[in-house]
């Protein structure tokens, strides 16, 4: 409807915002949603008043004392192959329309700016790129794509932003993502929807929109000091990492170096895509694929680091395939290893053959 | 073809002399019947007892929703409050309301056959209905459950300091209680039908309950599995749906909708079985296409197996899955439609009249209009992520449960009250109760769906404050729902001493249990009779009566 008359639409909202029975439109989704919102209610009244009408007047047409005599009928299959098909058409439309707009919610755009989001009993940690840490707040932009990506500490949540029309369950043990574009500057409410447990319902929070210029403003004044890659180096060392992921060729564990969205050929002959799901379950769960050419003397770091820990070092590692810095860091105690580590199955010295690369049409890197 | 039928008159109507009800006295006689009539009496009261406590609990729910915070209780125990109030009304009223109660009194009947087929497993069934009723009443009374009655892991494995595994086993008890119910009906309806009683001269009321049977058998063991699952990771720290032992929280989800889904169809196909016979009857002809009607259920309980991943369209599936069960569901609302048409189409040149049983009929089918169509909402993907986990959901499955499901069992029990107990009910008195119930649950559960756009989540003991308006619309309507549902309880006690005598056909209804005497006798039938004629056949009634009362004369 929106497209049809961007006048109408602004009045039927406002309209409805007045009178407090519709949520804020502050996303770009969320004009489709509601298109799509309009067209249900508009079926739900067509299929009540039609059934209604049927039965109230048939109800005065045919009551006893207008009617004494009942006519048997049998049925009629037209008419039944009437209300089957007629139905069935309707519902099918909506699951075309409906399927669409699903694909975009869940499917974001290349170019969009990654938050994390971890959800724990009961507050909304959100880690920014630049190392801004909230509490059951999200600061964003206007106009910039943003992609979330969830996950929980402990049972399943959901984050829910009414005013974008989106939401997304934060799944313990598995990254999920949601994506919107944020239109009107505001505050908007943000809510856990999922079930979790005591104080589910102070589980909630602020999404506050800002215009690109006071997003700059408090994105500075809002810095902890280190990017959540600086936090992850940082752990990467405390933990010990770099004493096997040395990146050199005499390293026991695989080279981190341009590992991330590439495809790696496992022990077994498969091949997974090294993405954040991937990361994250192997510093977890270490021995479960193992990649080919290596042996699984990795221990397991499950239950001594938490999620937000987990996101610093995945987003450490990604930053190892643009950034030389740290490259070189890694090599620092390495004297002759100037040349940067090889890609491809190349020097296979024993134990510490680099990870077999495949090349991958489908995965863009970054 | 026509066909008039007059009333008879209830004046000159007596009691029968001898009747399952006054067979034997006393206790034992009750408790170790193997009558499935003095079965589904036990289970009348079973249930209208537990329905009594889901009711305060859902008042109490209301109370503490009038205001923004959580003023009246504390979170823990409003948590507790929801949690009992659906593992309750779920598992102990609406899954046995009517397939245990009215669906085993008149199947027996219906069929023609003097019990069902296993009368000692049908009242076992009722025993470990009321063990699994134990259980979960002491898993109340120790402390409570806070986990929701969908249990959710890991939360009710290892968040959760409450009785998660006391109140699993009271509905791993009851889910055995509805297998043998349905195992029972299952068998009876195969095996015990009359002679002439083909499977195209059932009447529909049967096909509900079997297409209900079918579920509740396939199902529920799956149920089970999956609780005894929960209690096995709760108590032995077995890694099966914790993540960090390597189980996967999303393999719960799948197992439990499996059969909570198709048990959503367990609830509300026994209703629309209810709904045919009163349509027909009142309207006083044949249903309208008696073979859709009847293989509609039978495809929604078939296709109601295949929708289960519609409630975790969030949750991180496969986005082609996801397409194919929004697919599924698409389809499932299709024999749903077809029902409502075909009853609406039932009225056009009958020759209706509007007692009570009927009042709760209309409402059922404008409830169950809107609450189906709004499923559509849900299944529709992209619609979903919105709506999904808010009160539009609360209000949806209200709509189909509560304004679909429970206005049938009002309507089945109004309607077979006189032949269970051979009194009828105070006619203006109820129907007022019919009245005032549909406009309570309008005014109580029409806000939720516009809280639910709004985006008001459900499961929230406080809200902010820009909600309030609605919640208390919805509260003011819980009240007057009250009152809808406190007047048949007293009404209907007072009706089997007070009321008029009902005789044996008091709406001249077609189906083999009006051709007996109201209240039955033990064995149903002195002989059995035999089928010669289709369902709902209202000219072979007029030609019956008319040639009885040639006889008499």
């Amino acid at each position: 409807m929106s497209h049809i008359s961007p006048v109408l639409w602004e009045f039927l909202v406002h309209w409805l915002e007045h009178f407090a029975i519709f949520p804020p439109e502050a996303s770009t989704i969320a004009p489709y949603a509601d298109a799509l919102y309009f067209a249900l209610v508009g079926m739900t009244i067509t299929g009540l008043v039609l059934v209604m009408s049927m039965v109230l007047f048939f109800s005065l047409r045919y009551r006893k004392e207008r009617h004494p005599e009942a006519v048997q009928i049998e049925g009629s299959t037209l008419l039944e192959a009437t209300w089957t098909l007629i139905p069935l058409g309707i519902f099918l439309v909506f699951f075309v329309w409906g399927a669409l707009l699903y694909f975009r919610v869940y499917n974001p755009p290349p170019n969009s700016m990654n938050v994390y989001v971890v959800g724990k009993q009961w507050m909304w940690k959100v880690e920014h790129p630049g190392g801004q840490h909230e509490i059951d707040a999200l600061h964003i932009p206007e106009g910039v794509p943003i992609q979330l990506t969830l996950i929980s500490q402990d049972v399943f949540h959901s984050f829910s932003i009414p005013a974008f029309r989106v939401k997304r369950e934060a799944i313990p043990g598995r990254y999920t993502s949601v994506y919107f574009e944020a239109t009107k500057p505001g505050k908007y409410h943000l809510f856990c929807t999922q079930y979790c447990g005591t104080d589910h319902s102070a589980m909630i929070g602020w999404v506050y929109v800002m215009t690109p210029a006071d997003y700059s403003k408090w994105k500075a004044g809002n810095t902890s000091g280190a990017s959540l890659a600086q936090n992850g180096e940082r752990l990467f060392a405390v933990m010990g990492c770099n004493a096997c992921h040395t990146g050199t060729s005499q390293a026991r564990g695989p080279n981190l170096y341009g590992l991330y969205n590439t495809r790696i050929r496992m022990n077994d002959g498969s091949t997974m895509i090294a993405n954040d799901a991937y990361l994250r379950e192997k510093i977890l769960n270490p021995s479960l694929h193992v990649p080919a050419g290596y042996v699984p003397i990795m221990p397991t770091f499950q239950g001594q680091i938490s999620e937000d820990a987990l996101i610093d070092l995945v987003e450490y590692i990604k930053s190892l395939s643009s950034n030389y810095r740290l490259q070189q860091m890694m090599n620092k105690s390495d004297l002759d290893s100037a040349q940067p580590a090889p890609i491809g199955p190349a020097n296979q010295g024993a134990g510490a053959a680099p990870l077999q690369i495949v090349p991958t049409p489908g995965v863009s890197k970054p | 073809m026509s066909t008039i039928v007059s009333l008879p008159d209830q004046s000159t109507a007596k009691l029968p002399s001898k009747s399952y009800l006054n067979q034997e006295y006393g206790l034992k006689s009750w408790l170790l019947t193997g009558d499935h009539k003095r079965i589904a009496m036990l289970y009348l009261f079973s249930i209208t007892f537990f329905f009594i406590i889901g009711g305060v609990l859902a008042g109490l729910i209301r109370l503490e929703l009038l205001t923004p915070p959580a003023d009246l209780m504390a979170t823990d125990t409003y948590n507790k409050v929801f949690s009992m109030h659906g593992i309750i009304m779920v598992f102990l009223f609406l899954v046995p309301s009517v397939p245990a109660t009215i669906g085993n009194f008149l199947i027996p009947l219906m069929v023609g056959a003097r019990d069902l087929a296993f009368p000692k497993i049908n009242l076992l069934s009722w025993y470990l209905y009321w063990i699994g009723g134990i259980f979960i009443l002491s898993a109340m009374v120790l402390g409570g459950v806070d986990t929701g009655w969908t249990f959710t892991t890991p939360l009710s494995t290892h968040y959760v300091n409450t009785h998660v595994v006391t109140a699993a086993m009271g509905i791993f008890m009851a889910g055995f209680s509805s297998i043998f119910t349905g195992l029972n009906f299952i068998v009876t309806i195969h095996r015990m039908r009359c002679p002439g009683m083909t499977w195209f001269r059932l009447p529909l009321f049967v096909w509900g309950h079997y297409a209900t049977s079918i579920i509740m058998i396939l199902g529920t063991p799956v149920l089970a599995i999956t609780l005894v699952l929960v209690a096995l990771e709760r108590i032995f720290n077995i890694g099966v749906f914790d993540p960090t032992k390597g189980g996967d929280p999303l393999l719960f989800q799948h197992l439990f909708w499996f059969y909570s889904h198709p048990a959503v169809y367990i609830m509300i196909l026994p209703g629309m079985a209810v709904i045919s016979e009163v349509i027909s009857t009142f309207s006083r002809k044949r249903v309208f296409g008696y073979t859709a009607v009847a293989f509609s259920s039978v495809a929604i309980a078939v296709f109601g197996f295949l929708v289960w991943e519609h409630h975790m369209f969030i949750m991180g599936v496969s986005q082609y899955s996801a397409l194919v069960f929004s697919l599924m569901t698409m389809l499932v609302a299709v024999p749903s439609a077809i029902k409502i048409f075909n009853w609406s189409m039932t009225l056009y040149k009958g020759s209706i009249t509007f007692e009570t049983p009927m009042l709760y009929a209309f409402g059922f089918i404008g409830l169950f209009t809107i609450g189906g169509l709004t499923g559509i909402f849900l299944a529709t993907l992209g619609m979903d992520i919105h709506l999904t986990e808010t009160y539009f959901v609360v209000a949806h499955f209200h709509f189909v449960m509560v304004g679909g499901m429970l206005m049938a069992y009002m309507a089945g029990i109004h309607f077979w009250w006189p032949k269970m107990t051979g009194r009828m009910y105070p006619e203006a008195m109820s129907k007022t109760a019919a009245v005032i119930t549909f406009i309570g649950f309008i005014v109580t559960f029409f806000p939720q769906f516009i809280l639910g756009y709004l985006g008001m989540p459900r499961r929230y003991a406080a809200y902010p404050a820009d909600f309030q308006v609605l919640n208390v619309f919805s509260t003011a309507g819980a009240s007057i729902l009250g009152i809808g549902y406190l007047l048949p309880l007293l009404y209907l006690p007072w009706s089997l001493i007070y009321g008029q005598i009902a005789g044996n056909n008091p709406w001249q209804a077609t189906g083999l249990e009006w051709q007996i005497q109201s209240p039955p006798l033990t064995e149903n039938f002195t002989e059995i009779p035999i089928m010669d004629h289709e369902a709902y056949d209202y000219e072979w009634l007029a030609n019956k009566t008319h040639h009885e009362v040639q006889t008499v004369g």
